[in-house]
């Protein structure tokens, strides 16, 4: 994967404009060049999962299929009746009128038939394909909800939202082009039957025109394919870009980068405009083509049926149903060139949702997992625990620790040092690679996740805020949880006098990710929303670093009779914080180096204990040397 | 209007200016705003126009020809002329008719190329419009509209504007050329079998104009579950922590069945709309094709018509069943762009909040002192909460200023106002002596760095992150800001090292290393004033002393401005404010603050003198 980015940003530098305008270094938009735009047209195993997915609805799709083929039918069968009423009906100075009833008798039982079946067909597809829409996204969503977290750190929203909804899409465009498609076959057959059966020389004739027009298409379609596809691709780039701009507007504008992403943009945006006409004259180039071939066949159909019908080897009618079906003949063709495209596009969405489905559930559930009971200790245990998110590279090694029923421990360290990475495995949102995680008494990968997750409420180091109201945010999946447990929990983390000052109160609109916040509140509303969460084990990841001391001390106040009996974890940089812990783990490069109460570090003099004394020195405190060191160790080349 | 906002940008390929020019007026109904902006393609538009033109009436001689050869077949079958004339009649026939039909072809090329073409240039303008906008567009914009809703504006909405020409425009004159010319041909052959032939028409084309617009309507109303249902995706997934760490997967499928469900239920309702009248329009279409036969079949049996002109009649017939099904779709396309193009331009028109003066002048830097007069403040959104009140400090160059204060007291919107990402609504900011709003917004910006508290990170390499701002430095400059930041050694040690993908929010980074990112990114600029909002709180001590160390030189010649809630951040700074509900409560140095015995010195003792007394001295206190 680096070595992709690494020759694609080889390419960018090469792109540098002669004028120098070009930045070396500037992209707007997404990294990554999307991938396939069309895969086979035709994939087995691709057909396979989808038709999992219309299974449930099989009936319906046999019931669509015959009435597509009655559809059909009558398709066929109208310009046969003209026929038959031109050729017996219409005899000048007939008197008969039997003929010319039955005729429109018939065609009056046609076209009824041709009503009931294309209503069925249309609403039968049409809402089976809506339906297996909805299936597949749920599908997704659900397994996007068990996935691994590994995975989800690795993948932008943006993408899996582009699998959510332009994907998904386009199954639905295939299961209803897949319906028309045996439409349309069956018509071309039927219409080469019916012409070779009403003459077959005639027929034969006419039908010359068609290896011609096979010969061109497999001329044009593979240039065409490309151009659609890269049409499509320039297109999603373009997009792509746009949705970068509008989420990192605030920060393109405190670089004041505005000038230069519009100049890339515009590049993307030509690109644009200049694939989607050439795809246009690709797809056009096939109007006249087609329309002269339309145009072969009538005359064919003139100059020799034209004869025939002088020589009486021929009735008009025939030459009339002849001249019908040449019209309708192409429509079909067209129709299906289209759709093969359609159906290739289908392959390679079918195919990113298939790895979308396909993606392993590392952390699952036992078969006999257990339900991790509410009356459990609350005591967390690590016993040797080695860690990495690439196993190659540890970012735990044998860290074990135990923390008692009803204490609270505090994790300390440099940034990066695996702390939050730590809390993690307590969850469960990864698995360890040795040791084990033990909560409760219990390897967390005995439990089941759900009752496991119950138990330990988060606050974790980036606040998320949903839209809804600040009374949703903080009552989140409870509930059943009351308004005035949401205000006591507000209230204990001081949230409730800022809460009431917006227009609303607790009612009042987040705007998307609790914009209209300052980050503090943000952290707060958080905070709230795990001690409403109500369990056994309490998790604040930097819960108070963007909060003053004062806050954070009448907050600490408040949550000591909250937490009466339950066991905390606690991670700060600010190591004022946590003196109240009972224990307190240094964590160092993924190391357990020290553990003990404040006093002990203390008087141990390592690593806690400088981290204490620089928390307060004054700048100048610090000895010159070390100044030297660490503009030295920041800096090595 | 936009124009303002947009003058100063560049203007590659002159896009921009056609999409100015037609924005003439708010008056003016949208699709007159639409049309003058095709019409900016004069070329284009009148090829698509001819060619439309020229098409349909060739299309509209194919079915006479084709009369003209069954009669002429059968002419001769029934009067027995002489073999080798009717040979030659069917011959020209027949030769003639291949060219029309070669003709038509070309010319419908002509016409949905162009028209295409039209479409396309007119969607790289607004593209390019619309980006450009939502780039200038103010932060108090950004804060109201969910950026779902822009990216629906910026894909959907244009693209219905796009369409326009194509599917609206070049249709109406192809539909009324088609329907319009037909009908008099077939009434003029036979008024009785015409008005027959016809009878659908009124009927198709008026089921179909209500269907679309029903259906319109319905779209938006989907498009608006839609977009419900891809938020609690969005947010979803974006959120997955939170989802996580709350096991609350179970509820969050619960929100998107329902929000799911609403979606579905109306896409079915929508097929049943659709398919409700697409079939009656068939049936109708079938229903006069049947009637046109038996009185048609009469007419000849009684030699009124020959079954060359009855052939006619029936293609005509299929020749018009597409053009009257298709007025639904135009009508469809005028109301797709008129709701779209509403957005688009009520986007495009949209006031920039914050822009140059008519006479700005670039900034000038002397000195560099800031300086806050008085500044009162309340966000737009929510004008009758004052956020802050009668702030006034000044800063030199050279000098630090720390500033302090609970959550939500205002720290963060000061350092808003310096780049005016907002404006104030009281007093004035200076920067030696010169009004911010009276310069540039450009020199401004280059002017005062932010590493904002909550900083987004671009999905790209780590050495793009960190030249975001300046994006043609040197590899060397590069790493020595990432340096500064204390992630230099942290990043060789990554497989990918600087070419390491980061992004989103950065969540495969940690949280300090995602804000030594920010702060490298923003050594990167050469500002006179620099702000750090907040930026070390998830950064360990030593590593932050390290950080200012570095820093140190960097310092000497601008304008720092710390926000920070561990005190050991910003004791050093030259001056303290103590910020408080939008007011500064206390100021002076560490020395002055700790004296004083305020509210600084209570933040001052919690974080230092450790154990209970202070716990106890406090929270009675408080
Ligand atoms: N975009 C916004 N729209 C409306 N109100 C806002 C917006 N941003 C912040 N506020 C409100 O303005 C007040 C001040 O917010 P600000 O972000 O300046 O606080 P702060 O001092 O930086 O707090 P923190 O320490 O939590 O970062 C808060 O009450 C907040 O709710
Ligand atoms: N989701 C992830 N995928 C891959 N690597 C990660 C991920 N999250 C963190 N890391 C890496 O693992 C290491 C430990 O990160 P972690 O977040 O646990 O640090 P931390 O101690 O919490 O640091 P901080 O104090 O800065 O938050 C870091 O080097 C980080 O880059
Ligand atoms: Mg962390
Ligand atoms: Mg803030």
């Amino acid at each position: 994967m680096a070595q992709g980015h690494a020759g694609e940003l080889e390419a960018e530098r090469n792109d540098v404009r002669d004028d120098g305008r070009r930045p070396p270094r500037a992209v707007v938009g997404s990294h990554r060049i999307e991938e396939e735009m069309f895969g086979r047209a035709f994939d087995k195993n691709i057909v396979k999962r989808i038709w999992a997915f219309v299974k449930p609805y099989r009936a319906k799709v046999y019931v669509a299929v015959a009435a597509v083929l009655i559809f059909t039918a009558t398709q066929l069968v109208i310009p046969l009746i003209i026929r038959y009423a031109i050729d017996h009906g219409m005899a000048l100075g007939g008197i008969d009128l039997l003929p010319l009833f039955i005729a429109c008798g018939a065609f009056l039982l046609a076209i009824l038939i041709n009503y009931a079946a294309s209503y069925t067909q249309e609403t039968v597809v049409g809402k089976v394909a809506e339906n297996v829409l909805f299936d597949i996204r749920r599908a997704m969503f659900g397994h996007l909800q068990r996935v691994s977290l590994s995975f989800m750190d690795k993948t932008e929203v943006g993408r899996l939202m582009s699998r959510l909804q332009g994907d998904v899409n386009s199954m639905q465009e295939f299961l209803e082009t897949c319906v028309l498609s045996v439409g349309d076959i069956a018509l071309l057959f039927g219409i080469v039957v019916v012409m070779l059966w009403l003459d077959f020389r005639l027929g034969l004739l006419t039908l010359s025109v068609l290896p011609v027009l096979f010969i061109v298409r497999l001329f044009w379609l593979p240039r065409a394919r490309n151009a659609f596809m890269a049409a499509h691709e320039t297109n999603s780039v373009a997009n792509g870009a746009l949705a970068e701009a509008i989420h990192g507007v605030r920060a393109v504008q405190s670089m004041d980068r505005q000038q230069v992403n519009f100049v890339l943009y515009d590049d993307k945006a030509h690109a644009n405009l200049k694939t989607h006409l050439t795809a246009a004259r690709y797809a056009q180039v096939m109007v006249p083509i087609v329309d002269t071939l339309t145009g072969i066949a009538m005359a064919v159909v003139i100059v020799v049926g034209g004869s025939m019908v002088v020589n009486a080897s021929l009735d008009i009618g025939v030459m009339v149903a002849f001249l019908f079906y040449i019209q309708r003949f192409f429509d079909p063709i067209r129709s299906l060139t289209l759709q093969y495209s359609v159906m290739q596009r289908a392959m390679a969405s079918g195919k990113r949702l298939t790895d979308v489905l396909d993606v392993k559930v590392d952390v699952q559930d036992k078969p006999d997992a257990k339900v991790l009971s509410p009356d459990m200790d609350g005591s967390v245990e690590f016993k040797d625990v080695t860690f990495g998110y690439n196993p190659k590279h540890p970012v735990l090694k044998n860290v074990s620790f135990r923390v008692n029923p009803g204490e609270t421990v505090a994790l300390v360290g440099p940034t990066g040092s695996g702390k939050s990475s730590a809390m993690a495995l307590v969850h469960r949102f990864y698995d360890v690679q040795q040791g084990q995680v033990l909560v409760g008494g219990h390897d967390v990968r005995d439990l089941t996740q759900e009752s496991l997750g119950r138990q330990i409420a988060m606050v974790l180091q980036e606040p998320f805020l949903f839209t809804g109201t600040v009374f949703e945010n903080i009552r989140y999946h409870m509930t059943d949880a009351t308004r005035e447990q949401v205000i006591e929990a507000a209230k204990a983390v001081g949230a409730h006098d800022f809460i009431m000052t917006l227009a609303g109160g607790y009612d009042a609109m987040l705007e998307e990710r609790g914009g209209n916040l300052s980050l503090g509140q943000r952290q707060l509303i958080s905070f709230a929303r795990a001690l409403v969460a109500d369990a056994k084990i309490l998790v604040l990841d930097e819960a108070t670093a963007n909060i003053d001391s004062y806050t954070e001390m009448l907050i600490q106040k408040a949550l000591v009779k909250l937490l009466e009996g339950r066991t905390g974890l606690v991670i700060a940089h600010r190591l004022a914080t946590i003196r109240g812990a009972d224990r307190i783990i240094v964590l160092q490069n993924g190391q357990l180096i020290e553990t003990g109460n404040h006093d002990q570090l203390m008087a141990r003099g390592g690593l806690y204990s400088k981290l204490y004394n620089l928390n307060y020195a004054s700048f100048d405190d610090i000895p010159e040397e070390e100044l030297q060191a660490s503009a030295q160790s920041g800096s090595t080349t | 209007m936009s124009s303002e906002a947009i003058g100063s940008a560049t203007k590659p390929r002159d896009a921009l200016a056609h999409v100015n020019a037609a924005s003439w007026g708010k008056g003016l109904n949208i699709l007159a705003r639409i049309t003058r902006m095709n019409f900016r393609h004069p070329w284009q538009v009148t090829f698509a126009i001819g060619s439309t033109i020229i098409a349909a009436t060739l299309q509209l001689s194919i079915p006479q020809l084709l009369g003209r050869a069954v009669d002429q077949a059968q002419s001769v079958f029934a009067g027995g002329a002489a073999g080798a004339v009717a040979e030659q009649a069917l011959w020209t026939s027949a030769l003639l008719l291949l060219a029309v039909s070669t003709l038509r072809g070309l010319f419908t090329m002509s016409q949905n190329y162009f028209a295409e073409a039209v479409g396309h240039h007119i969607g790289y303008e607004l593209r390019l419009a619309c980006y450009e906008k939502i780039q200038r567009l103010s932060f108090s914009f950004h804060d109201q509209v969910h950026s779902g809703d822009l990216i629906t504006i910026g894909m959907l909405d244009l693209e219905g504007v796009r369409m326009y020409f194509s599917t609206g425009l070049v249709r109406a004159v192809l539909l009324f050329m088609l329907i319009g010319i037909g009908a008099y041909l077939l009434l003029s052959t036979d008024l009785v079998l015409g008005l027959l032939a016809l009878s659908f028409v009124p009927f198709v084309a008026w089921r179909s104009s209500v269907t679309q617009l029903t259906l319109r309507a319905t779209w938006l109303d989907l498009q608006e579950r839609l977009s419900v249902l891809s938020r609690v995706m969005e947010e979803n997934l974006g959120g997955i922590r939170v989802v996580r760490a709350f096991a609350s997967q179970a509820y969050e499928m619960l929100k998107f069945d329902r929000a799911s469900k609403n979606a579905l239920d109306l896409a079915h309702e929508r097929v049943n709309i659709r398919v409700r009248n697409t079939s009656a329009m068939t049936f109708s279409f079938f229903f006069s094709m049947g009637l046109v036969l038996l009185f048609g079949g009469r007419k000849v049996m009684a030699g009124e018509i020959s079954v060359g002109t009855l052939a006619t009649f029936l293609t005509f017939m299929t020749i018009l069943q597409m053009p009257v099904r298709q007025i639904g779709l135009m009508v469809n396309s005028f109301a797709r762009a008129s709701t779209c193009g509403s957005r688009l331009f009520g986007l495009l028109d949209m006031e920039v909040a914050i822009k140059d003066a008519p006479d700005a002048k670039p900034l000038e830097i002397e000195n560099g002192t800031l300086r806050f007069e008085d500044v009162s403040f309340a966000y737009p959104m929510a004008a009758e909460r004052p956020i802050l009140r009668n702030v006034s400090f000044e800063a030199r160059k050279g000098e630090t200023i720390g500033i302090v204060g609970p959550p939500g007291s205002g720290k963060s919107t000061i350092a808003h106002l310096i780049p005016r990402f907002y404006d104030v609504t009281g007093g004035r900011i200076t920067l030696d002596g010169q009004d911010i709003r009276d310069v540039t917004l450009g020199s401004l910006r280059k002017a005062v760095a932010v590493v904002q508290q909550d900083a987004f990170l671009f999905t790209t390499t780590i050495e793009n992150n960190i030249a975001y701002g300046d994006p043609w430095a040197h590899e060397q400059r590069i790493e020595r800001a990432s340096g500064y930041a204390q992630l230099h050694n942290y990043v060789l040690g990554l497989p990918a090292g600087y070419k390491t993908v980061v992004g989103e929010r950065g969540v495969s980074l940690s949280g300090g290393q995602r804000q030594r990112l920010t702060i490298a990114r923003t050594m990167m600029l050469r500002p006179s004033v620099i702000i750090f909002d907040d930026s070390t709180a998830a950064i360990d001590a030593a590593t932050e002393q390290r950080i200012r160390s570095a820093m140190r030189q960097f310092a000497k010649d601008r304008v720092t401005i710390i926000i920070a809630h561990r005190l050991s951040s910003l004791m050093h700074a030259d001056q303290i404010l103590f910020v408080e509900n939008g007011e500064i409560v206390e100021r002076g140095t560490h020395e002055d603050l700790l004296a004083k015995g305020g509210r600084y010195k209570a933040l001052y003792d919690l974080q230092v003198r450790p154990g209970d007394e202070v716990l106890n001295e406090y929270g009675e206190a408080g």
